[in-house]
Formats: C-alpha cells, structure tokens, sequence
C-alpha cells in the first residue's frame, strides 16, 4: 500500500508535468533520504530542462552577465546566458536557507510567465525554518514526504506519452461556471486569503481533467485539486457543522444548511471540506502559534534574524574572485595585481591592448558585515553570592564591559535577587552607564535563578528580533533558592531553573556561565549543563584572567 | 515577454487603484506605499498602471529617459538627436539588491576589456521619469533605503567613487509593497511615501470569485481578454491626462486650507509634510474628477490615504490608523 503522502506527491508531479507554467511549481519539504531522491529522480518527466541551483545563487547565474574570463581573453564584452534566459525547471536544495533578496528575483521570475517552474527542497527542521513564504506562496503544491518510509516510495507515474496527451488536451478542457465559487468558498473556510491559492487549484483541476481526458472538470478534480492546493495553506479548521465524529457522513447537504449562517458555508460538497481537513496536519494550531511567533520575532528587523549584519560592516583586504553581480570590484587591487606581470604579458601578445589583465588579477572587494554582538551579563546578587564574591565578580563584569565597548559589542544587564529578576541595563554601547548600574548594585537576600534565566530569555528574544547575536554571561553559585512565582523552597526553585536553562539552551546562544561560589563546584556545573554551557569558575582575585576566559568562551 | 494585466480589469481594490491614479497626475506627491496580505493584486496594480500611462517622449538611447537632446547627461554620450516614444518605466528594485545596480558605478567591462572610465547607469537612471517598484519594501536593507530616501527627496543621483564623479536627474515615483506581518517600516521611510493604502483580501465571495475568474480568462486567452478592457483602459488614461492639465487651474479655496491645517493638528500628525500631501492630493482627485476646486468631500476621502501613515502608534487603539483618521475626520467636518 502506498503512502497518502508518497501519492499526493506523484500527483503533484504529474499534474506539474501537465502544465508547469500554470502550476508554477512544488515545494517538497523533507530531509534528503531515499524517498526524496526517487522523487528528484522522477523529475525527469517535467518537458523543461532540470537546472539545480543554489541559495548562493549569484544575480549573474540567474539573469545572465558578462563573462570575465572570455571577455579579458578576447578583448571585447563576452556575456553568458542566465537560468532566466530559457524556461526551466530550477531545483533548489536547502530552500530554507534561500536569503530574501534571492527568493524575490525568483518570485520575480515566476511572475514573469516566463514559464519557469520552479521545485524547492525544503529541509528544514523546526517549524520556523522554512523556505519563504513568498515563493511557497506562488507555487501550487507543498508535499511532505518526511514520513514516508523508503519501502513505500516507488515511482508510479503515468507513461510520458500519456502525459504529454494530457498537455495537448488541457488548452481544451474547460471549468463548469461554478467551479471558480466552488473553489473560492472553500479557500474561505480555510482561512487562505490569498487568490492565488483558488487560482492555483483551478489550474490543477483543469490537469487533473485532461490527464483522464475528459473535456470538462468533475466534482471530483475539484476535490482532488484543493486537497493538493490547500491543506499547506489553511490557517483554520473549518467549523463541522456537526459534532467532529470520525465517520463519515454518507448525506452531508441535508445538515449543513441548518447550521449554517455566514455565506461562506454554503458550499456545494462538504466532502471537499472534510477530504481536506483530514489532510491538515493534526498540530495544525500549534504550527500556527510557532508561525505567528516567528513572524513576531521579525518584526521591525527587516528580514529578522537570518540577516547576516545590520551594519555595512569595516572593508577587509580585498580577495581575488570572480565577479558574481554582487560583490564589487576593487580597481585599484586589480591593477596592482596586474602590474608586474605586464611587460612579460607585452611579449607574449604583442598586439594585445596596452593593458592586458587576466581574470586571475581580479580583485574582489570585501566587508566584515556581520551583526553587532550583544553580550547580556546576568548577574546573581542574593545574599550568598553577594558575601561570598560580589566584589569580584563587579571587577570582573567591569573589565568584559571595557572588552565589550572596545570590539563595539552592546551589554545588557540583568541582576536577580530577592523574589525576581530586574534588567538594570537594556542594550546598550554606553559604558558609563553601565558602570554606574554596576556600582549600584545592591545585594542581599534570596537567589531567584529562574526568574534572572527568563528575564535572560525575554531578552534575548527581544535582541533576536533588532538583528543583535545575544551571548549570555551568567554570575551565580548556581544555588536557586526561590521559585519562579518567588515563593522560598529548594527543590521547586531548581526544577524551575532547570526548565528555564533548558529553554534558553534551545536558543542555541554562546553562553558561559561563571560560578561565583565560595566553593565553586556542583551546582555551578549541574547549570552550565542545563543551559549547554561553558563553565568557569570564579578565580580568586584575577579578574582579568576571569574576563579573558570569559571572552573566550563566548567568542568561540 | 509578459504582458501586464489591464488596470481597469482590477476587481475592487478602490483605495489601491486610486492612490496610484493620483500619483499618475501628479508625481510630485510622493508615492504610493501598499500594504497588505499577499495575493491582493499589489504587484499587479503597479505594472497594470504603467501599462495605462501614456507613452513618453525619449532621446533615442538615452540610459537616464531625457525628454530633449540637451538634457542628456554628457557622460552618457548619446549621439542620436532623434526622440521616440517609449512606455513608462517601471523598474524593480529587488531586495538585496547592492549600492552598484542601484546608483550605477563604473562599468567593469569597458575597463578591463578596453581600459576605459565609463559609467555604467544603475537602476535609478532606468526609473527616471517613470515608477521605481520595491516589492516588500519593510524587508529592504536600511542602506539602500537611506540611499533612495536621498535621491528621491532631492531628484538627483550623485555617484561618487572609483574615480567617477556623476550627476544625473532621477526622479521617479516610489510605490513600495509589502506584508506588515514580516516587519515594520522604518518611520523615515514610512512619512516619505505621500500616501499609504491597506489592502485586505476581499472578503466577499462574488468578488473573489470575479477576481479568479478575469484572471483566469486573462491567462487563457490574453489576446481576447486585453482587447477587452482596452476601451476602459483608454478612459482612465483620459481622465489622467485631462486631469494632469486641469492641476494648474484647479483652484484651492482659502476654507480647504483651514481645513488641512485643522485636521493635521487633530490628527497629532508630525510635520507639514501630511498637510502638504493631502493638499496635493485632494487637488489632483478634484482634478480627475473635473471639479473646478477643491471641496471638503475631496478632503473627506483622500484624508485615509494621505494620512493614516503618519500618526503616532497609539498601542491602545486597536481599530487601526485608517480607522481614527475617519473618526477624526468626521469629527473636525462634522
């Protein structure tokens, strides 16, 4: 028996195959495997060359430029064809990683009708890694074949002469006058806003009918359409008009109209509705929660965290390279590199142009463009660590704040005590400010260790989304004496600090923790393993070797 | 290649295609920022209304679109003296584009081929006179947005590096799009757009249904579709006309003036820049709609657009700025 999953994705790609221009393309998401690699096998049947491309893919690749090498050698301007020149279809792996500007010249290029079609090989792992929206937007199909066991994925695909008869007929087939509504409505139940989507699925009802041959559509190419078009998109599960009971309903159009009110329910075949529901992925509202997170997380920060830098960076010493369309040339380095080889080039080419340079000369210029670090000192400042090393540990602090301002890292600080956690200091480059938080800094009182971890959390969170690489530097002995609702009692206080740690080590942030006991040990390193990292025990009286470790640490 | 969908066969979209048909009339207001889901017809809008401007006059081979023989930058070296008619440019700007395709830099080829210092015009000289397009413009890296907010405010494209030292006229309307789940726009960037739309999907069925269907027959049979709606392409584009003659002489009552200036201030608005706009504004729909001056109606339904980007965030109210600029808008008119 074949896999649900494995037979969605055939279809897709014999539909595909029918009409690529129309249909745009599929995004497969799975990581690569057995399954996957018999599908790119299949790919074949596609009528358009296979091209397989890269997230790095450069403008000059894409759109066609000029060919350094062939220009240099003939003197005149040579220029390559780009991908965009001849309609095929692009293969892009890893389109998860696809950085913003690339994904908006290929949604370019599928808005252009140039009948490119296009297949992401989406292998992300976390709901919040996934290829952009503005290209899965704009191709008809998303396939999940990471559950498909290898046994079940064998290539089942119609004949190629019967897939290129179907691509004859389609010009011909024709939608029935209330296939568009049919369509429509059930988008609305779903909650898809965008038209393409209902656009998208008429196109794959109108390939499902010419693949049968027949010259008009049927209820069920409709159905079959929107349960490869929609499930991706739904961003709700439509409202049953009657109770969510797993068996089917053999005469479902005598009980909806009862329930119904709004127009958008009054849709010709709930067993479209229910065909596709059953699809939706079963964790559909969480994904939705993670999705709105992450779009949270984007905010005001332009394309969030995968941007690389959020300024133009310091100019590095420029590299030999070739230009791509992207990184420019620096001339005067080109020259340079050109120069001593000219009278020997001279004697070789005698005819050649005065200046004769060769595209190995050619120096590409470079930027260290990477985002500004933000360093977040949590500090402990019970009345343990206060006693036992509080002086210490403020020199140490005092002298990672110098290193800090000195490679234009930004600090925060956080101290926790009492019954909670306090940020002294939000993001900042003003080293006086910071000091004179330092200084202030009173201690005494209970060790609150989950409260200063999340607020530790929130802030990272918070720097995530302005572009800044969060580090964390935590001060404690580690000896969490009170809960997160800040009610006293040992055990609760370390189970919640433990949750806390664990949840910011899936934040995957460089961290060092800096145990500040009198007897440093035990708890200190029971933390640093919560959190996933690198421990360090407070030295006496060096805080400067403290400080270099502790940079170290995070750097690395 | 592809042939852009005709304007007048966008399905509602009233605000969207209004905004765009004032920057036709007068490009001096400052551009059109979209926002809103995807799949509304944002993209679509922008090349449609190119499609409907009337030709320009260019110097045949000119990077920078001069109008006249003698305005072509001498840089350029244009030999031909002959004008030809050319269709509105409409230039995309992609995200992550760099500084050289944007401003233009020293062409590569010509110097490592023939040793040559040329300047090789970027997409700012191809905009000129014309539209410059950024599809998810809240996503632009903030460089590129200084860059534009600087040449779009003075008209001019300075380059100065590797040696080069180039002016060239640059002016162009910017029509920005974008979805505001992915981000928010830089507050600089968002008061230099003149006027801002929302778009939303339309939630009535008959209308989507509509939507899918023209595009549908768009796509079938292109040919049949655009002959179509070419007659009601031909009005708009009319009405533009008529409408960019009429501006000089529409006239602007003292009253309305009172009226922007109190509205401005009701709304909290920071600047003169929102008063200016929605003076302009309401001039160029007087004009497109053949009144002789500027009345309060006009007022009343360019205020959304004009100024609904410009107020403060206010986290409390929850209805949204388009939403309490009505409200103050009702409230100043009574």
């Amino acid at each position: 028996m074949t896999s649900p999953d494995w037979f969605r994705a055939l279809t897709a790609l014999t539909l595909l195959a029918i009409d690529p221009a129309g249909l745009k393309g599929l995004t497969i998401r799975a990581r690569p495997g057995p399954a996957r690699q018999t599908l790119e096998d299949e790919l074949k049947i596609l009528p358009l060359p296979l091209r397989r491309i890269h997230p790095g893919l450069s403008d000059t690749q894409l759109f066609g430029g000029l060919n350094v090498a062939a220009s240099l050698a003939e003197g005149r301007m040579i220029r390559d064809a780009g991908l965009a020149d001849t309609p095929s279809a692009l293969v892009l792996p890893m389109a998860e990683r696809t950085p913003p500007g690339l994904a908006a010249r290929l949604a370019q290029l599928l808005d252009a009708q140039t009948g490119h079609a296009l297949l992401l090989l989406d292998e992300g792992a976390e709901p919040e890694e996934a290829a952009p929206a503005c290209l899965t937007e704009r191709l008809a199909f998303h396939v999940d074949l990471s559950q498909v066991p290898h046994a079940e994925a064998r290539p089942l695909l119609p004949a190629p002469a019967d897939i290129d008869a179907a691509r004859a007929r389609l010009p011909n087939v024709t939608l029935r006058p209330d296939d568009a509504e049919t369509l429509v409505a059930l988008a609305a139940r779903f909650g898809i806003a965008s038209l393409r989507a209902p656009l998208l699925a008429q196109r794959a009802a109108l390939a499902l009918a010419a693949l049968d041959a027949r010259a008009e559509t049927t209820d069920d190419d409709l159905r079959h359409a929107a349960e490869l078009v929609y499930p991706a998109r739904a961003t709700m599960i439509p409202e049953q008009p009657d109770a969510p009971e797993p068996q089917p309903d053999e005469t479902p159009d005598t009980q909806t109209d009862s329930h119904t009110t709004s127009d958008l329910t009054d849709i010709p075949d709930d067993l479209i509705v229910e065909a596709i529901a059953a699809l939706l992925p079963p964790d559909l509202l969480t994904q939705l929660e993670k999705r709105a997170r992450a779009s949270r997380a984007a905010q005001g920060s332009g394309a969030g965290t995968k941007r690389t830098g959020n300024r133009r960076g310091r100019p590095l010493p420029s590299r030999p390279g070739r230009p791509d369309g992207r990184a420019r040339i620096d001339i005067i380095a080109t020259l340079r590199a050109a120069a001593p080889w000219q009278p020997l080039r001279r004697e070789a080419r005698p005819d050649g142009p005065r200046l004769i340079i060769h595209p190995a000369d050619i120096r590409l210029r470079r930027y260290e463009d990477r985002s500004d670090r933000l360093v977040i000192f949590t500090v402990d400042a019970s009345g343990s660590a206060a006693m036992a090393r509080m002086a210490e540990a403020k020199g140490a602090i005092e002298l990672m704040l110098a290193q800090a301002y000195a490679k234009r890292d930004q600090v925060a600080l956080i101290a926790f005590r009492g019954e909670g956690a306090e940020i002294l200091l939000s993001p900042t480059r003003s080293l006086v400010q910071a000091k004179r938080q330092l200084a202030g800094l009173p201690g005494g009182g209970g060790t609150p260790l989950a409260s200063g971890l999340r607020a530790a959390l929130d802030l990272t969170d918070l720097a995530r989304t302005r572009g800044l690489s969060p580090a964390l530097a935590l001060l404690t002995d580690g000896r969490a004496n009170i809960a997160l609702d800040g009610t006293p009692g040992r055990a609760t206080a370390a189970s919640d600090a433990e949750a806390m740690a664990r949840r910011l080590s899936h934040l995957g942030l460089s961290s060092v923790v800096i145990d500040t006991a009198a007897r440093p040990g035990r708890d200190g390193t029971l933390l640093a393993g919560w959190l996933n990292a690198q421990y360090l025990a407070l030295p006496r009286a060096d805080a400067r070797h403290l400080a270099a470790a502790t940079d170290a640490a995070l750097t690395g | 290649m592809n042939t852009p969908f005709p304007f007048s066969a966008i399905v509602g979209q009233d605000q969207m295609k209004l905004a765009m048909i004032l920057t036709a009339i007068d490009p001096g207001l400052g551009g059109v920022l979209v926002f809103g889901d995807r799949g509304t017809g944002k993209s679509t809008a922008v090349r449609a209304l190119a499609a409907l401007l009337p030709k320009i006059t260019v110097v045949e081979g000119c990077p920078v679109n001069s109008q006249r023989p003698e305005d072509c930058p001498d840089w350029a070296h244009v030999a031909s003296t002959k004008t030809t008619q050319r269709p509105t440019p409409v230039v995309d700007l992609p995200l992550g584009v760099t500084e050289d395709r944007v401003t233009g830099a020293l062409d590569i080829e010509r110097a490592l081929t023939q040793g040559e210092k040329a300047f090789e015009p970027g997409l700012l000289a191809r905009a000129n006179r014309g539209y410059l397009y950024i599809d998810e413009v809240n996503l632009l890296e903030d460089h590129i947005v200084d860059l534009l907010l600087d040449v779009a405010q003075s008209g001019i494209n300075t380059v100065e590096r590797e040696g080069l030292s180039i002016r060239h006229p640059a002016r162009f309307v910017l029509v920005g799009s974008g979805n505001p789940e992915e981000g928010e726009l830089r507050p600089q960037l968002l008061d230099r757009f003149g006027l801002s739309v929302e778009v939303r999907s339309p939630d009535d069925i008959s209308e989507r249904v509509e939507v899918i269907r023209r595009r549908d027959a768009f796509e079938r049979d292109t040919e049949k579709f655009l002959r179509k709606w070419q007659r009601e392409d031909g009005k708009i584009r009319k009405a533009i006309l008529a409408a960019r003659d009429a501006l000089a002489t529409t006239r602007t009552p003292d009253a309305i003036l009172t009226d922007c200036a109190t509205l401005s201030v009701a709304l909290g608005a920071d600047g003169l820049r929102g008063e200016l706009t929605l003076l302009r504004a309401a001039r160029a729909l007087a004009a497109y709609e053949g009144a002789t001056a500027i009345d309060r109606d006009h007022l009343r339904r360019i205020a959304p657009i004009a100024m609904s980007h410009r107020l403060r965030r206010d986290p409390l109210d929850e209805a949204g700025s388009v939403a309490r600029v009505e409200r103050t808008v009702a409230d100043t008119f009574g």
